[in-house]
């Protein structure tokens, strides 16, 4: 009985939307009580089942090129003036979309995904799922959520910083998303299973400058890596090197 | 296309029907596209666009059928819901396996099945929650531990009816 108050709190402390005080004297009571624990334990399995179980639907790829199509085939003249209200980073996007309207490579599409992934994560107010400046701590949440493990950089004596990293998906395929921070640039860092890309996209190693942005990417140990930011070429180069050097 | 893939399968969530699903998704971006200025850079847009395919969803047929549907007491008091209470057997259906969390989750009402989806599979906070609902956050905090409920009821539910077969059939 004793417990009551703590389990009607139980889910939103779960859920990581206790204040932050209330959560240190929830951790301790949970890690104390026996009754807690248990059904803490419980409830978190019934999250991660939850979440494997709600995974249930993918769209075909006939699907998606045709809502690719539509979209292209949308008339540029309102399509140019949405995108003209919003800021720049949105603007990248306008620009990004509008290479729809032509004709691309498979391996330049990929590009703009992974571009538009980087601008619609930027412009969200929760671009991480996790926040953290700790390799120690992103680097394990990623655990149970993508089915492989990857090595995140030591940034010790380098300019840049981790700011968190979040889930993210490639053509049907989940991966990591991580974002870093150099001299107020932001760059991600998307790390994908190379063998469930598409082979057309598989070189071995490029770099590259995509609109705005300046792109580079490899294959390391059976990963694909891409490095994406408006930071300059040697920024985007130098953390490259730091995440082939920790794989 | 930024959340492709997390849309469609949330659209077959709520239409339970692939093709209504795609109609839904092509027209959550067609109408994401046309209305962009609406978008306010800096907020969320993430759940910007799962307003919109939720939008697009409650005015479609089945939105509205399942809408008409839905106990207008939602956010009341949790009648009809048997209490849960933690036993050594629900710990074990919390465990239960994916294929069940399915079926309960495919009976419970839209309005739980979304908002469950929303917080577990979407990791949404209960603030993006709110935005993508239109809900103020209270209503989010009952709406969910009602769902969870009802969630764990149903699993209790199949539960039961499973050991029961397996009485029937002398296991």
């Amino acid at each position: 009985m004793v417990c009551e108050s703590w389990k009607a709190k139980l889910d939103t402390y779960l859920d990581g939307e206790v204040p932050e005080q209330e959560m240190r004297t929830f951790d301790a009571h949970v890690r104390t009580c026996p009754s807690c624990s248990a059904d803490a334990l419980a409830r978190v399995q019934l999250k991660r089942t939850i979440q494997v179980a709600g995974k249930r639907f993918t769209p075909s790829a006939e699907f998606r090129r045709r809502v690719q199509q539509r979209i292209a085939a949308k008339p540029r003249r309102s399509f140019n003036l949405g995108w003209m209200f919003a800021a720049a980073a949105i603007l990248v996007v306008g620009t990004l979309t509008s290479v729809y309207l032509g004709t691309r490579s498979g391996r330049d599409q990929v590009f703009s995904e992974i571009a538009d992934l980087h601008v619609a994560t930027l412009a969200s107010s929760s671009p991480v799922d996790v926040v953290s400046t700790d390799r120690h701590t992103v680097k394990p949440w990623f655990q149970g959520k993508i089915p492989f493990a990857f090595n995140l950089p030591e940034l010790q004596n380098s300019e840049f910083s981790l700011l968190g990293g979040r889930m993210t998906y490639l053509e049907q395929t989940p991966g990591a998303h991580l974002i870093y921070d150099v001299r107020k640039h932001h760059i991600s860092v998307f790390v994908f299973q190379e063998r469930s890309l598409p082979a057309e996209r598989n070189e071995d190693s490029l770099s590259k400058k995509q609109l705005a942005f300046n792109l580079e990417t490899w294959s390391q140990g059976g990963l694909r890596y891409f490095v994406i930011g408006d930071a300059s070429t040697a920024d985007i180069e130098n953390l490259a090197k730091l995440f082939k050097a920790a794989s | 296309m930024p959340h492709f893939e997390r849309l469609y399968n949330f659209a077959c969530w709520l239409a339970h029907d692939r093709e209504e699903a795609e109609d839904l998704v092509q027209e959550t971006y067609a109408k994401a596209l046309k209305g962009f200025s609406s978008f306010q850079p800096g907020t969320n847009f993430r759940a910007w666009i799962y307003k919109i395919l939720r939008n697009t969803f409650l005015t479609s047929r089945t939105g509205l059928k399942a809408n008409a549907t839905v106990p207008l007491d939602l956010e009341g008091e949790d009648e009809g819901l048997p209490v849960i209470r933690e036993t050594p057997e629900s710990f074990l259906l919390q465990r239960s396996d994916g294929q069940l969390v399915q079926q309960a989750l495919e009976q419970l009402p839209v309005a739980y099945r979304e908002i469950l989806l929303l917080c577990e599979l979407e990791e949404m906070s209960y603030q993006e929650i709110s935005a993508t609902l239109v809900i103020p956050m209270g209503t989010v905090m009952s709406r969910l531990s009602r769902a969870r409920k009802a969630l764990r009821s149903g699993l209790q539910q199949q539960f039961a009816k499973g050991r029961n077969k397996m009485v029937n059939h002398g296991l």
